[in-house]
């Protein structure tokens, strides 16, 4: 079993508080993203699950069990850092290993899980060695090893996949995924990266200066986010914001994704100027310089060709469209 | 070694002034062993002369060997040189770690305060230093000096000390606490060996000053039974005659264990004093 319930928990460091009251469930066996802009106490909130940090104010529980003031080892919580964090005396069998042994396990059981973490991670042939022989995306396959080999109630993932290049990060984020599959344990995972927490979550917390701003699977975000804030930070490239009045509508802002606009040289609702196009190869990305809204950003499929200062019309697909009010909130009709 | 960045001319310039530099520093250990196995009459006739066959002359180091309790002294020093030692590394690294990695209220001024030491001479409190050791009953013993030269030596080493415990990974030290690990096996199995480069030259600058000190010894211990070796040297320093066989001799026996210690820590030591600045 492994529940995660956080409730009104705050955070204060000094006169700053960075986690302002969070309410959040997380249940048994669910894929759990936390994601946000730096600085918005993702990290934190993670560290104050894992017992790292104390929290100021709230509960926080596990299986219903309050766990506050309960030290980390003691949570039944495993966690893999961004650094990896190996221990550098140790053999990769050896930190693997390290927590059980810590808990008084005999050394047969220890074996025997650390060598079925090993099967399921592909680590065999590393075990011997120690983590300054081993390359980035073996040490964290390690960390992540170390963590299964404690059968936690729950996963802790800080940003684990930030030190890796981008080939390794897609290789390691399917492990990930294929790992959380097979085990079915609950997972909490920190990220800044979109595409990874689309990729991986059950259930996406998108946060913001210490407050949760929307909870969701990731397409219920995607498809029907709560503010212009979400709306803005999930989906890349980034949604537009147009101003309603201009369009004759009554809401404050319309929000449209840009495969959302269409663009044609000869008529439409807004005018404006090409000011820049990305070439992808399955996709093009043109920036049009438009006098009432500033700059937009149009995605079509396939290749297509405009040239700079180009005048073209853009028209939202208003059925796919959001409506916000002046506070930023969504207007549902 | 690429051409690009290092010249022939340069690098002679460099190795020149280096050369001449050791050739000074070296001088006078050079002058104090060559003149020790010199005969009397030899050390003044022609000071900077090599041995020869007519003027070698063990005499100095008999003297040394036979008269006082050399070996006595000897083993004074080393006590106190590496007691003191020990318990400065080993208190400079816990407040050191303290420092560094727990919040708490008067961190900062606590910081400040053990580090003011570096700046005060100990020896300004010498009075004050003897009244205690007299109050406490421990004149003329080696924990007065151990004790002195322990507090000696512990600004420098927290405060080096704490600035290289902040460079560890606090991702470390927290998978430490997740997997279990107490404080201590943290502070000892994870941070020290990780500090290693630091402790080394912490060591060094604790060691080189208490080895040579003559101030405490004098103030402190200066019965027989427990006077260091320079303080021993002294005895063939007389007012009117001095044997400057023996004390050229004792001089260079007291380099031989302080040199055995710093080619212990010299390893570890460069690579302490370019941290940071190579990576």
């Amino acid at each position: 079993m492994g529940d995660l319930t956080l409730s009104n928990v705050t955070k204060s460091f000094g006169a700053t508080q960075v986690i302002k009251g969070v309410d959040l469930e997380v249940n048994d066996g669910e894929f759990c993203v936390f994601v946000g802009p730096s600085g918005c106490g993702k990290s934190t909130l993670l560290r104050m699950v894992a017992g790292l940090e104390d929290v100021t104010s709230g509960d926080v529980r596990i299986d219903g069990e309050r766990i506050n003031d309960l030290a980390p080892a003691k949570r039944e919580i495993a966690m893999v850092f961004q650094s990896y964090a190996l221990y550098p005396h140790l053999t990769v069998r050896d930190n693997m290993g390290l927590a059980l042994k810590q808990a008084g396990t005999p050394k047969a059981e220890i074996a025997a899980a650390t060598e079925k973490a090993a099967a399921m991670l592909d680590l065999g042939p590393l075990m011997a060695r120690r983590p300054s022989e081993l390359s980035g995306g073996q040490r964290q396959r390690v960390a992540i090893g170390r963590a299964i080999v404690r059968t936690p109630k729950l996963f802790l993932f800080d940003e684990p996949l930030s030190n890796l290049d981008a080939a390794l990060r897609v290789a390691t984020r399917i492990e990930i995924a294929r790992l959380h599959r097979e085990l079915g344990a609950t997972m909490i995972y920190v990220t800044h990266d979109q595409v990874e927490a689309m990729t991986l979550a059950d259930k996406i917390v998108v946060l913001r200066a210490g407050r949760v701003e929307q909870v969701g699977r990731p397409m219920d975000i995607y498809n029907d986010p709560d503010n212009t804030f979400v709306a803005g930070f999930i989906g890349s490239p980034q949604m537009n914001f147009l101003k309603s009045g201009l369009l004759g509508l009554r809401s404050d802002r319309l929000g449209i994704r840009p495969e959302h606009l269409e663009i044609s040289t000869s008529a439409g609702q807004i005018e404006g100027r090409v000011s820049h196009v990305e070439k992808l190869g399955g996709e093009t990305l043109t920036y049009v310089r438009t006098p009432d809204h500033e700059l937009l950003t149009v995605r079509q499929f396939g290749e297509h060709d405009h040239p700079v200062e180009q005048a073209v019309w853009l028209t939202p697909d208003q059925s796919r469209a959001f409506h916000f009010d002046a506070e930023g909130q969504r207007l549902r009709a | 070694m690429s051409t690009a960045r290092h010249s022939a001319a340069r690098s002679i310039a460099a190795h020149g002034v280096l050369i001449l530099y050791t050739v000074i520093a070296l001088f006078p250990v050079f002058v104090i062993v060559v003149n020790s196995f010199k005969s009397r009459r030899a050390i003044f006739a022609d000071p900077l002369a090599l041995p020869t066959a007519e003027t070698f002359d063990m005499v100095g180091y008999q003297t040394v060997l036979k008269q006082g309790d050399f070996l006595l002294y000897f083993q004074n020093s080393m006590v106190v040189t590496v007691a003191s030692l020990f318990f400065v590394l080993l208190f400079g690294a816990m407040a050191a770690f303290a420092l560094s990695e727990y919040r708490f209220r008067g961190n900062l001024l606590m910081g400040l305060y053990l580090a003011l030491g570096i700046m005060i001479p100990i020896r300004l409190g010498t009075v004050a230093i003897l009244q205690i050791m007299v109050a406490s009953g421990l004149v003329n013993t080696l924990t007065a000096l151990i004790l002195v030269y322990t507090a000696q030596g512990l600004p420098l080493a927290v405060f080096i000390l704490s600035e290289f415990m902040r460079g560890v990974s606090d991702d470390l030290k927290n998978a430490g606490r997740i997997d279990g690990l107490s404080e201590y096996t943290i502070f000892f199995r994870l941070v020290l060996p990780l500090v290693r480069p630091a402790m080394a030259t912490v060591a060094v600058f604790t060691m080189i000053p208490i080895w040579n000190d003559l101030w405490f010894p004098l103030i402190l211990a200066p019965s027989e039974a427990t006077k260091t070796i320079t303080l021993g040297s002294q005895v063939f320093i007389g007012q009117f005659v001095t044997n400057w066989n023996a004390v050229l001799a004792a001089l260079g026996l007291a380099i031989v264990p302080v040199l055995i210690l710093y080619l212990i820590f010299s390893r570890q030591l460069i690579r302490g004093i370019t941290a940071g600045a190579v990576k």
